[in-house]
């Protein structure tokens, strides 16, 4: 490890030593009472040779608008109907003493794969800037507006870091996330490509690739008639605009003729495949999903849009909630069956939770508003270890009772799994230097970090 | 060279904005055009023939037409206002569309374009101004661009400013900051006003805290009202030196202390000091940016970094600028009629072998990618589309209709991701060079093969239109544009790629009938490249929409598709 990243762990065994001394050990780490290991806090807790840098890739589920952590990864059955609607009974795992909510079957048949990060807040209840704190995992106040964690990705990850596939780095299923600029000050190179079209319908129409009403040979007469009636092109074919120009052109007709663009054609996978994902939008997308990261590509996000459910809350939960059940459970297991779940980090969650209790005032009607204090996100793969909960809310889900962590923890913590040194230095197009995490130079105060999430990596 | 000078329209109608600049060719008949006529000339020939770099030729009429349009008021030339150009014989008919352009209506929009980038207009995440005030700001600075509003004037009403955000428009100038404080507003007034970078600029830490004061007293308070905000002066107001924790006084780069009383603005003294005409920086800023946005480099390059150790490419042509902006009171339009009609501006893109090399001098016209909003303005123009732009946060959601232009967007946070695509600034900050047009394989693909291209061309009344025979499948022949159309409003969850098509257009046309007027070709030509085809072009065209191997409808869509690609079209030249 390059020696800021042992600054990092140096500063970190300071803080959960304050913290070990101030807290006691018990219920920093644990599950339903059940105390887990690395209770030794006082000592650096260093990554197990074997899961450092084990990430290649990360499929990030981005559940837009915020899901309500009580209806997915921290239920509170015990906190009666106000708080937990119709859904009063929490369900047991496959792992002793997780239970999560009631409406996700298929995922609780294997807890051991995933970790539930129980302890998230940031405390801001604003999409826009919610979704900064969690996608930059920084804070909004240094007057910059940094990249997201995919554009970091891709900036590592992707040409600079020697990723040779053709498809983009940085791919974002369907529609772009909105809200915050992805790439930030690193600019549009550094944006996701947005496929557009619908992978749950056929064909699924890859926007700028799969054309829904050009066909092939058409395409192939296209191109020549273009290259007929392109006289000002030829004669400044020597301009560097022109070329550049040209050699996007070669690129793109690269990936609608040539074989990068099958990496999207779903129709390859058996039907029984497609079958266990879902036959929808969220399932063939997750199905996708799985195709880009065999072939490389070091950051997939899955938009999934329709979480800020201010209303009708239940009636969206029973809805949304077996769509994400079938095929989150459906991509976790392809990618262990595939043998590429150590290496593909999956995260599941939104940019806020949603309030514990349930408003039923006018004109929301039973509906959970928006809530940055709490929230849960799902990790699992690229070197986290399953099967545990890390964190823990008080009996209504309304505060952080223990451990708390902060998005600059988790992506920090995905960072290194990824072999992004949290120091390395971004440089806006002004000349301003960033550090990957604010955690590398102490950009945060000590009482909001929980630190990274050694118990799992 | 491709450029064809034959007029051979007919049906070629008169419109307005035609015979409008055709007076006023009337009235400027007799002008010199001699090209060494126009001061701008003298001190760049200077400078090439110093460095022995030959200049481009004169570039042709239908060459200029369609830059001086995209230039100035970010928009195409229809194929009418090509014909009438290229057919008129007035020698002076350069300067008069010059002068007719600068009166059109959507030199305000394209230009009031750029005063957005610059001031960070956006209702959300980082300026966070809220779309009322988006709204308010936004048309007070293109209605004083309507109003020509002299720019010493329009920059003390920026500075100054107090009052509501909503009912005192330019005071939302002091509120797109994240942290409101005195340093990151100094930075921004330096950079948008004075084109300097604190940081770059050779200041110390102590000159940079002087110039800070000046904005120590800003108050901000809310309203009753939501998302109304009050900016006032403050007299409490007081910015502390770090190390001294003395009071600091304001104080100029170019070292003026002012000394007030506790109840004068410090604001008023700068921007009177900003905008006298023996200031150092203000008029130079302007004039260089906007020789910087016609000809694509500043003279002073880039144009927010302004500092000695970036020295101007000509200082006497920069000087000569300025003069020219201040002698006319600081009316900016006299500062671009004068660059437009010079030499330098009219020049061909086509380098000659001596001046290839040339990247950084005014040899010849730069070639650069159409920005993003003229862009997608001149597609929907051609194919007589619009597009349905809206903005689902914050609530309530924002839907505009669908003749819309891009360069009349107000607002920042207006998602379509094919302005960001094409390099549309994210106007998180004031630099330039937020702004890209860098061309990337996703451009190529969305022009090549995206849906929203696609179905924007063979979707198009108004291409079918012009082949022969057409019906539409209605049975109801071409009715024009559907530019008009209204966007439904279900814009939330929706990939906006998809939404790029307004939703009038439903089924693509079908040509009834081979197509082989040549007029058709012509036609496309003029509406899209702003000229008309070479014989050479003329037959390839002709051959390809004759073929048997596909329908004609498809044909004509391939045609226009394969020129909206060409290079002549993405790129102004």
């Amino acid at each position: 490890m390059s020696a800021s990243s042992s600054h990092l762990d140096g500063a970190l065994s300071r803080r959960t030593f304050l913290r070990a001394g101030t807290l006691g050990l018990a219920g920093l780490f644990m599950a339903r009472g059940q105390l887990l290991q690395g209770a030794d806090l006082s000592v650096p807790t260093l990554l197990k040779p074997g899961n450092r840098k084990k990430a290649k890739s990360v499929i990030q589920i981005w559940l837009w608008g915020g899901p309500s952590h009580l209806d997915t990864f921290d239920p509170k059955p015990g906190a009666g109907r106000d708080y937990c609607g119709p859904y009063t009974k929490a369900l047991a795992t496959n792992v002793p003493g997780i239970e999560i909510c009631q409406m996700l079957p298929r995922l609780a048949t294997m807890a051991d794969k995933y970790t539930l990060l129980r302890g998230m807040t940031h405390g801001n209840n604003g999409h826009e800037t919610a979704a900064y704190l969690v996608q930059a995992g920084r804070k909004p106040d240094n007057g910059l507006v940094c990249p997201g964690i995919g554009a970091i990705v891709s900036y590592f990850k992707g040409y600079n870091g020697g990723y040779k596939g053709k498809l983009p780095p940085y791919i974002t299923v369907t529609s772009p996330q909105g809200r915050f600029s992805e790439s930030g000050f690193l600019g549009s190179k550094y944006k996701p490509f947005s496929t557009g079209g619908d992978p749950g319908r056929d064909p699924f129409a890859v926007e700028g690739i799969v054309s829904e009403s050009v066909t092939e040979q058409r395409q192939r007469d296209r191109r020549e008639l273009l290259g007929d009636l392109d006289g000002f092109g030829t004669d400044h074919r020597d301009e560097s605009v022109v070329k550049a120009l040209n050699a996007s052109r070669d690129e793109a007709y690269e990936m609608i003729l040539g074989t990068t663009g099958k990496a999207f054609s779903l129709a390859e996978e058996k039907p029984e495949t497609r079958d266990r994902y879902g036959r929808n939008k969220f399932g063939q997308s997750c199905l996708l999903a799985r195709r880009l990261v065999e072939r490389g590509v070091p950051f997939v996000t899955l938009n999934h849009q329709g979480w800020d459910t201010h209303k009708k809350h239940f009636q969206e939960m029973n809805q949304k909630l077996p769509v994400l059940d079938q095929g989150v459970s459906a991509l976790l297991q392809d990618l262990s069956d595939h043998g590429l779940l150590d290496s593909t980090l999956v995260w599941v969650g939104g940019e806020f939770g949603r309030t514990p209790k349930i408003q039923q005032e006018a004109p929301w009607d039973g509906g959970r508003g928006h809530y940055g204090k709490a929230f849960s996100t799902l990790v699992a793969g690229g070197g986290f270890r399953g099967g545990m909960v890390v964190g823990k809310t008080d009996e209504r889900g309304e505060t952080v009772v223990e451990r708390p962590i902060y998005p600059w923890d988790l992506l920090g913590s995905m960072c290194e799994l990824l072999d992004i040194d949290p120091a390395a230095e971004l440089t806006t197009p002004q000349g301003a230097k960033v550090c990957v995490s604010p955690l590398a130079r102490h950009e945060i105060p000590a009482k909001e970090t929980g630190g990274l999430l050694r118990e799992i990596m | 060279m491709l450029y064809s000078h034959d007029v051979t329209g007919k049906g070629f109608r008169m419109v307005r904005g035609v015979n409008h600049w055709l007076m006023i060719v009337g009235l400027v008949v007799g002008a010199s055009l001699n090209s060494s006529a126009n001061p701008i000339d003298e001190p760049v020939m200077a400078i090439l023939e110093a460095k022995g770099i030959p200049p481009s030729e004169r570039c042709p009429d239908a060459v200029f037409i369609r830059r001086v349009f995209l230039d100035v008021i970010g928009t195409l030339p229809t194929s009418a206002e090509v014909r009438a150009f290229l057919s008129d014989p007035a020698p002076g008919k350069r300067a008069a569309l010059i002068d007719a352009l600068l009166q059109r209506p959507e030199f305000a929009e394209y230009w009031g374009l750029k005063w957005g980038d610059l001031l960070r207009i956006k209702a959300e995440f980082p300026s966070n101004l809220w779309p009322n005030a988006v709204q308010a700001y936004d048309r007070w600075i293109r209605e004083s661009l309507r109003q020509n509003k002299p720019y010493d004037q329009f920059a003390r009403e920026l500075l100054t400013a107090s009052g509501s955000n909503f009912r005192a428009p330019p005071s939302n100038f002091y509120r797109p900051f994240q942290d409101r404080s005195p340093r990151q507003i100094a930075e921004t007034v330096a950079l948008v006003f004075m084109g300097i970078r604190l940081g770059n600029a050779a200041l110390t830490e102590d000159q940079i805290q002087e110039f800070s004061a000046f904005f120590a007293k800003i108050g901000y308070k809310g309203t009753e009202e939501w998302k109304e905000e009050i900016v006032f002066f403050n007299p409490a107001g007081r910015l502390t030196n770090s190390v001294t924790g003395k009071g600091v006084v304001p104080r100029t780069p170019n070292g003026r202390v002012y000394y007030l009383p506790a109840d004068q603005d410090p604001r008023v003294a700068f921007a009177k000091w900003l905008t006298a005409p023996d200031n150092p920086w203000f008029a130079k800023c302007i004039v260089n940016r906007i020789w910087f946005w016609l000809l694509g480099r500043g003279v002073i390059h880039e144009p927010d970094d302004m500092r000695p150790s970036n020295p101007a490419w000509s200082s006497d042509l920069l000087t000569l600028l300025e003069r020219e902006l201040i002698s006319h009171k600081y009316d900016l339009k006299s500062v671009y009629r004068l660059i437009l009609n010079s030499s330098t501006y009219q020049r061909s893109s086509v380098p000659n072998t001596g001046n290839a090399s040339d990247e950084t001098g005014f040899s010849h016209y730069r070639l650069r990618r159409l920005d993003a909003e003229p862009l997608l303005d001149a597609i929907n123009q051609i194919t007589g589309t619009g597009e349905k732009y809206t903005s689902s946060i914050p609530e309530p959601f924002t839907f505009l209709p669908g003749d819309q232009r891009a360069i009349s967007l107000a607002d920042g946070s207006i998602e379509l991701p094919f302005l960001e695509l094409f390099g549309r600034p994210a106007r998180n900050t004031s630099f330039e060079s937020e702004r890209t047009a860098v061309p990337s394989m996703f451009q190529a693909q969305c022009m090549l093969n995206s849906s929203q291209i696609q179905k924007k061309i063979e979707r198009s009344s108004v291409l079918m239109k012009l082949a022969k025979g057409f019906k539409t499948p209605g049975g109801g022949g071409g009715r024009g544009m559907n530019a008009g159309a209204k966007g439904k409003g279900d814009g939330k969850g929706k990939s906006a790629q998809q939404s790029g098509v307004v939703g009038g257009l439903k089924k693509p046309f079908e040509v009834l009938s081979p197509v082989s007027d040549p007029e058709l070709v012509n036609e496309l030509y003029l509406r899209i490249l702003s000229r008309f085809p070479t014989e050479q072009e003329r037959q390839k065209a002709g051959n390809y929409l004759t073929s048997v191997k596909r329908k004609p409808a498809e044909s004509v869509c391939d045609l226009a598709w394969a020129l909206i690609n060409s290079t002549e079209f993405i790129m102004k030249h």
